[in-house]
């Protein structure tokens, strides 16, 4: 890093002082002057206060640790096998009250609410500027209490048979589970966060009852709320509205471990595109649960850009000769006990700019890391973390997330300080392994000109 | 409590035709510049105005390529520099978008503001010539990645049918002109014609500035007034003007359908905002969107969506420089006239003021949450400066949240009453 400055002195090791506001722990980062409270309700339910002074909006995210992969888990003292698509369904589901609907109830407020679910996570949020109290006991409510009846379960059946076929047009879409399902064998990652339409019409009303009372247990969720409200207040209105008694996290099963190499190598399909587009993945070791899954995902990113990231001379090489264009990214992820890196995007030729990509990291193996480059990347990495710092969605989804991993995402610029060259180094020689990479194909319908 | 509106504004001319806007304020912990050139749309413009920011991206005079603008800004801790293009109403504003962490929170303690403002304005106004043009090979590559994109518009289907109404329902105005322009008009680019265009523009249109983030006010004119020095005097400029159509052209509502490979239909209605449009009143207008179909707690989305399950979106939005409302959704085949029939259905509701009470506190909470959230998003304020100079027209927030509390629901039901359907836009399934 330029000037050979002591990180510790700049970033510090980010909890400078912890102070007692009666049940909440406040955490300061100073370097880049965010503080968060923590605190742990008596049921179990984690919940994060990010102060955030002078602005208007204020935001709330809960989230259940339970998404699309969670299909197989342990209750009442057996394992259970749920259809794909039941925490995507449930998600949809939850906003139905026995009087009425609280989407209406936070809109009447002037709360913008929202919900989504990941391969790992079913989060429920709004944003709000006025009646904060009032509307955050309106979700913790909606979301902690089912309410589902044959007819309304029915109902949902055709508006998510319609999302699903909306999805199944998307390109992208195609691509993604094209390549999970290359890469893995039997991983529940494989298959659609939101189901099939034939695997919703096996959810009854008993199934959604079931895997609430499994999932939504408060032990095993989160709140974070961003803004300029009292901690106190937002704990207090949490234990108000959720039930006392703490029961267990859930066990889940994501079948035996899968082996490094990809199931299939390269999969296509023929799509209504422009122009053939492409995303390959390469399977990872995956990290303890924790502050190693931090630092890997850390990693990643940097070695990613370095090989093909938008500062590397490799995209910049295929992007001048036209074979990539901007569209080209790569990114990380890690869930249900495995982890993989996924670069793509479109190109008149997906083998010859994936055999580049191979050839790079052969090349990169066999001839080391240009430090200059990497002292660059890590430079640009530590700004588009600070960047981040405005999004308060990123913010609270980052927190929650991470506490479900095991870890503190503001620990991030952190690791960055501290990442050596060898660091990336034994990464890439590690784990960037031609053999564990699968592609998958959309190709036009039409031929390209 | 602070009052919430906090930031402040400064507006200045650094020359003829280039104003900057400061809009000050300490909440981010990054900030933002945009630099916008403003043209007329036009058919035989669109396509070389939006290929010209992103050939000027691939070098300057003293960074000649990608490889040493990206080293430099890398090296200022990820400053991004990226081109933008952006239609409002019939304006067609090109140019730079830059962003960078706030100085405040760089761990170097070293400043980025000025050597950023310095590599955008080398960017726009020294480029990579050769034998006296804009570089050919830039040109050529850049030419092919914008046809690519103009085709890409397909993959998206629910902008595609957005895309497509406009441009059959206006295909005798310059609002049914992509911003992106053409393919033919790309293809008929040369490198002599993009460096002629270029000049053209620096001599001729308008150069918009803002700034906001944490900075003095006076710095950012220092760094700006640095950068434009070397731009040549220039004309009176004006902002480009939108020609407002009130009303459909024919009685009944024209139809257009597309079949593609799909497995989910779209329909898409694009409607006239009528009279109303000839002295608006945007309190209304914005609430007015919010109840037909611009929130959850509009009547399109507990209708079309929650009540019949016809489809998984069904939305509304307004231009409200050009006066046109787009209803976009996403339906089976076999429900195109159900759907269709019930979007209107809600429409003559609110005609009627058939609305309830709920629905339009619901509306009113919505368009004022927006309105003050929107100030605190660095994109928000950008635009939000950014419209009332395009549309001449600027409302304090704190002004327009108040008239949106105390506009009533007769403002509303006379503003709908004007609304007329112009045209139908379906993509079908093969």
């Amino acid at each position: 890093m330029a000037g050979n400055v002591d990180y510790h002195t700049v970033f510090g090791r980010f909890v400078m002082t912890e102070d007692r506001i009666e049940v909440m722990r406040l955490r300061e980062y100073k370097q880049i002057n965010e503080q968060v409270y923590t605190g742990t309700l008596p049921n179990g339910l984690a919940v994060f206060v990010v102060p955030k002074p002078g602005f208007h909006k204020k935001y709330a995210f809960f989230a259940a640790d339970y998404g699309g992969i969670d299909r197989r888990f342990k209750h009442g003292g057996r394992w259970i096998d749920t259809p794909a698509g039941v925490a995507h369904f449930l998600e949809h589901k939850m906003f139905d009250t026995e009087d009425g609907n609280a989407l209406e109830k936070l809109s009447a407020n002037g709360a913008s609410p929202n919900a989504y679910t990941s391969s790992d996570i079913t989060a429920y949020h709004f944003e709000c500027i006025d009646k904060f109290d009032e509307n955050l006991g309106i979700l913790l409510n909606f979301v902690s209490i089912p309410y589902f009846t044959p007819e309304s379960v029915e109902k949902e059946q055709g508006i998510i048979a319609q999302e699903i076929r909306m999805v199944e047009d998307d390109p992208d879409y195609n691509l993604y589970y094209g390549l999970l399902k290359a890469l893995f064998k039997h991983n529940p990652l494989r298959d659609s966060v939101a189901g099939t339409v034939e695997s919703i019409e096996k959810i009854t009303v008993k199934t959604l009852f079931d895997c609430h009372k499994v999932f939504y247990a408060p032990s095993n969720m989160a709140l974070c709320v961003v803004g300029d409200v009292d901690p106190k207040s937002v704990y207090d209105i949490a234990c108000k509205a959720l039930p006392g008694e703490k029961s267990d996290v859930p066990l889940r099963d994501y079948g035996t471990p899968e082996a490094l190499a990809p199931e299939i190598t390269d999969v296509s399909k023929a799509m209504e595109v422009s122009l053939p587009v492409f995303v390959a993945g390469n399977k990872l070791t995956p990290a303890a649960p924790g502050a190693d899954t931090l630092r890997l995902e850390i990693i990643s990113a940097i070695a990613l850009e370095i090989l093909c990231g938008h500062s590397s001379p490799l995209y910049l090489r295929l992007y001048a000769e036209g074979q990539i264009n901007a569209d080209f990214s790569a990114s990380f992820d890690s869930a249900a006990g495995v982890a993989y890196t996924i670069f793509g995007g479109e190109t008149r030729d997906p083998h010859r700019v994936y055999k580049e990509v191979k050839d790079e990291v052969q090349r990169i193996q066999a001839s080391g890391l240009d430090a200059a480059l990497f002292e660059r990347v890590k430079k640009a990495a530590i700004g588009s973390h600070i960047r981040a710092l405005n999004s308060f969605g990123v913010l609270a989804s980052g927190i929650v997330e991470g506490h479900f991993k095991g870890f503190d995402p503001f620990e991030a610029p952190a690791i960055l300080f501290e990442l050596t060259l060898d660091d990336v180094s034994s990464f890439i020689k590690d784990n960037m392994i031609p053999d564990n990479m699968a592609i998958s194909v959309i190709n036009p319908k039409n031929e390209v000109v | 409590m602070e009052s919430g509106f906090v930031h402040s504004i400064d507006k200045s001319e650094i020359k003829n035709g280039v104003s900057l806007t400061c809009i000050n304020t300490i909440k981010f912990k990054s900030g933002c510049i945009t630099i916008n050139l403003l043209c007329e749309l036009r058919r035989d413009t669109a396509a070389v105005n939006t290929l010209l920011p992103r050939v000027l991206r691939r070098g300057s005079a003293n960074f000649p390529d990608m490889e040493s603008i990206i080293a430099a800004l890398d090296d200022l801790y990820g400053v991004r520099i990226e081109p933008i293009v952006r239609k409002k109403g019939e304006v067609h504003c090109i140019g730079f978008y830059i962003d960078f962490p706030d100085d405040r929170y760089i761990p170097t303690g070293e400043s980025v503001l000025e050597k950023a403002i310095h590599i955008a304005g080398e960017i726009l106004l020294s480029p990579a010539k050769q034998d006296g043009t804009l570089r050919n090979d830039y040109v050529k590559s850049e030419k092919i990645n914008l046809i690519d994109d103009i085709r890409a518009a397909i993959n998206d289907k629910r902008g595609y049918a957005v895309d497509r109404l406009l441009e059959e329902m206006c295909s005798e105005e310059a609002f049914g002109i992509s911003k992106l322009g053409t393919e033919e008009e790309v293809l008929k680019i040369t490198a002599e014609t993009l460096t002629d265009h270029y000049q053209k523009i620096l001599d001729n249109s308008g150069i918009e500035i803002f700034y906001c983030g944490s900075a003095d006010t006076a710095r950012v004119k220092t760094a700006i007034e640095t950068t434009f020095k070397t731009l040549p005097e220039r004309k009176d400029t004006q902002v480009p003007k939108t020609n407002i159509i009130y009303y459909p052209p024919t009685d009944t509502p024209r139809r257009f359908t597309d079949k593609l490979d799909v497995s989910q239909g779209k329909l898409t209605i694009g409607f006239r905002m009528g009279d109303t449009m000839k002295n608006p009143d945007y309190p209304a207008l914005m609430l007015f969107s919010a109840l037909y179909g611009g929130s959850v707690s509009s009547k399109l989305f507990l209708n079309v969506r929650e009540r019949l399950s016809l489809c998984y979106y069904a939305s509304s939005m307004i231009d409200k420089h050009k006066g046109i409302m787009i209803v976009s959704s996403g339906v089976e085949f076999s429900n195109f006239e159900t759907a269709f029939d019930e979007i209107l259905a809600q429409l003559e509701n609110i005609k009627n003021g058939d609305v309830s009470e709920w629905e339009f506190t619901s509306a009113k909470r919505y368009v004022i949450t927006s309105i003050k959230s929107a100030l605190d998003r660095l994109g928000g304020l950008e635009e939000l400066y950014f419209d009332s100079v395009i549309y001449s027209i600027h409302y304090d927030p704190a002004r327009l949240s108040d008239m949106v509390e105390t506009a009533t629901l007769e403002q509303v039901v006379s503003l709908a009453s004007g609304i007329k359907t112009d045209s139908v836009y379906m993509l079908t399934g093969e």
